[in-house]
């Protein structure tokens, strides 16, 4: 068992008992901690397979600023616990095994299929950031001004959802 | 060495358990939460075949993801405050009328 | 083989772990007496005396009252949260601290050759930014799971300012990563070397003037100190996001605010003035200047032994007496050669750090509060263009040198 592998096990481990949680807690603040848990551990894979930028990049923006809007709206809209009516409790007993059927059947068939790839054929590069710097702003500089565009967009629908009629 | 295909399972099964959180549950801002569950499933396929054909451009979709989550999330979460507002409720199921 | 055999480089990790635990814990702790001490000269009293000779241990004697303080537990409160958000504010403080690099030395730890960091990170810039940008979910989970309105308030506005401030903090250090052209913090130290016209450090404090006095003021607010202090002032919302807690927690969040001061001043000298390197030269006339930390050691050494002869009676004047001894050891050790070059970059590095903890606690000393809706207009309309502006025009600059030196554009 190198290093890595066990790296991996144990943040997959994390990445799944969190996803797990997100799904089991009743209130909201728990599923949102579960998913800053998921976000984390999902940074630290990045890291083990050599995108340092891209997991700085997912804690700093996903985990660090998306998922405190999340914790903000929740605290501010004073979210309690779900309730549990009967359409919900019937969706539950026949629907959950269902899901996990598929679920697992869904990863199953990409297990098999991804099986024939082989090892990864170059290792992990240094100066990721600097290639990956280069890529953004001479292929992908339309879609990056692009995305400048939505998020000023963005920011606009939410000043207009978020102003009080008068 | 950890194959692609631990990767790939793991990316999968996040998926599904998004899937499965986006079907159950009831409130509505747990219904969004499930949705990035899904798109971070979805970066972490696109990252490990980024590495396993040396191809830095999987990075940068990644970070596209990300940044149209960013906006996604921000104006996801006003509409979900002006349902609040005006339904009362966070619960999906309560929220059935187009007209109050 | 045991796990350490195999990966001889854990157990050296370990041990720098611990040891940078220990000195970071006993620094925050005495952080708290030098703010106290400081302010009080500023107000024009004198702080913490009673407690051993100059208030010397009301840090322990806080700590003793802290651990034996009963727990209140605020009803309704969501229990997991509650107890996690300290915990959480503590640790990633901590962990912000492996990958500040004090030295350009090399120790040897068991036999394997290492660095004066913890871990040494390609990318350690941006590991401080995720610190940060994860702190503020130690302050508002505080606010939110206190299950108390002045708590709920203060951890709201409290961490809404962190988020704000974060950006302009972010910006500000753009400009340093231009010009030294990486996110290594040991290679942005090693592009501030040398002197303009021989005697000028060349410090990114001065191209980048305008980036360190956004750094440091961004610093300020995302640290929640004052001025930037409303959210959590006594004489405010009670005590903001830490209302309701007590005992062992509040000395967490305690020490987590003072950590944080300490990364972020680190930061700083990183960043804009040089790390480790000497604002002094150390060749030809200036030879002398390495004898320095051997300087201060034996002045701090003598200072002590006369204030212990003059003015104490009893234990206090063994206990300052023996201190007086231990640094003249100290100072006498520094000056051997062995020792000598190791010393040299934590000096000059820790000098420098204390001089900006001192700028923090004098900042606070002397300047009146924010109101909150003056310091979010501040953040947002003030810093966050003027570190837009700075980034920009450093990019400029770069790009002009640049091209100018490189044929045919940005091949």
């Amino acid at each position: 068992m190198t290093l890595e592998l066990g790296l991996f096990v144990v943040l997959a481990a994390v990445a799944i008992a969190g996803a797990i949680s997100l799904i089991l807690a009743r209130h909201p603040i728990r599923s949102a901690l579960s998913l800053i848990v998921v976000m984390v551990a999902l940074a630290g894979l990045y890291l083990l397979q050599g995108a340092d930028f891209i997991a700085a990049v997912q804690v700093i923006v996903y985990a660090g600023a998306i998922m405190v809007l999340f914790v903000f709206v929740i605290m501010l809209l004073n979210a309690g616990e779900e309730e549990r009516t009967s359409w919900s409790r019937m969706a539950h007993y026949a629907g959950i095994p269902l899901a996990i059927y598929l679920t697992v059947q869904f990863a199953w068939w990409v297990a098999d299929g991804a099986s024939a790839l082989g090892l990864p054929t170059a290792p992990a590069e240094s100066e990721s950031t600097r290639r990956l710097a280069h890529l953004l702003f001479r292929e992908f500089v339309l879609p990056f001004e692009l995305t400048a565009i939505l998020i000023l967009v963005a920011i606009l629908g939410t000043v207009v959802l978020g102003r009080r009629e008068s | 060495m950890v194959s692609p295909s631990y990767y790939l399972t793991l990316s999968a099964i996040l998926f599904g358990l998004g899937v499965i959180g986006f079907l159950f549950k009831r409130n509505v801002i747990t219904l969004f939460m499930s949705i990035e569950l899904m798109l971070n499933a979805v970066n972490l396929a696109f990252v490990t075949f980024s590495r396993q054909w040396s191809e830095l451009s999987g990075q940068v979709y990644v970070f596209f993801v990300i940044i149209v989550a960013a906006a996604e999330a921000a104006v996801g979460l006003a509409i979900i405050i002006l349902l609040a507002r005006n339904r009362q409720t966070l619960n999906v199921e309560r929220i059935n009328l187009l007209k109050l | 083989m045991t796990l350490f055999e195999a990966h001889p480089l854990l157990l050296v990790a370990l041990v720098k772990t611990g040891i940078l635990l220990f000195l970071a814990l006993t620094a925050v702790a005495y952080l708290s007496w030098f703010e106290r001490k400081v302010v009080g000269h500023i107000q024009s009293r004198l702080g913490p005396y009673r407690v051993g000779p100059h208030g010397l241990l009301q840090p322990l004697a806080d700590g003793l009252k802290f651990l034996f303080k009963e727990g209140v537990e605020p009803q309704g409160a969501d229990r997991l949260v509650y107890y996690l958000a300290p915990f959480l504010a503590l640790s990633l403080a901590l962990s912000g601290l492996a990958v500040i690099p004090f030295g350009p030395a090399e120790v040897e730890i068991f036999g394997v050759r290492t660095t004066l960091a913890v871990a040494e990170v390609e990318l350690g810039l941006l590991f401080l930014f995720a610190i940060t940008a994860l702190g503020v979910y130690g302050v508002a989970l505080a606010g939110w799971a206190s299950n108390s309105k002045y708590a709920l308030m203060g951890g709201l506005r409290s961490s809404a300012q962190m988020i704000s401030y974060e950006i302009s903090l972010t910006l500000s250090v753009i400009g340093v990563v231009l010009l030294a052209g990486s996110f290594n913090l040991r290679e942005i130290v090693a592009a501030q070397q040398g002197y303009w016209f021989g005697a000028v450090p060349r410090w990114f404090l001065i191209p980048q003037l305008v980036g360190f006095l956004c750094y440091f003021t961004s610093a300020i607010a995302e640290t929640n100190r004052a001025p930037f202090d409303l959210p959590e002032a006594e004489t405010e919302l009670v005590a903001g996001f830490h209302t309701e807690y007590s005992s062992f927690q509040f000395a967490m969040f305690f020490m987590a605010e003072y950590t944080a001061m300490v990364i972020t001043s680190c930061l700083a000298t990183l960043l804009f003035l040089g790390g480790w390197e000497s604002p002094l030269p150390t060749t030809g006339a200036w030879a002398w200047t390495v004898y320095l930390p051997t300087v201060v050691l034996s002045g701090g050494c003598v200072l002590l032994l006369v204030d212990a002869l003059r003015h104490h009676r009893g234990w206090a004047r063994g206990v300052l007496a023996l201190l007086g001894v231990l640094l003249g050891g100290a100072a006498w050790a520094v000056a051997q050669p062995a020792i000598h070059p190791l010393v040299q970059g934590p000096f000059w590095f820790l000098t420098k750090v204390f001089l900006l903890l001192f700028v923090y606690v004098w900042v606070r000393g002397t300047l009146p509060r924010f109101r909150y809706d003056k310091l979010m207009a501040f953040g947002w309309k003030v810093l966050l263009p003027v570190a837009t502006l700075n980034a920009l025009v450093t990019a400029l600059v770069v790009l002009l040198r640049e091209s100018g030196s490189l044929a045919g554009g940005l091949r």
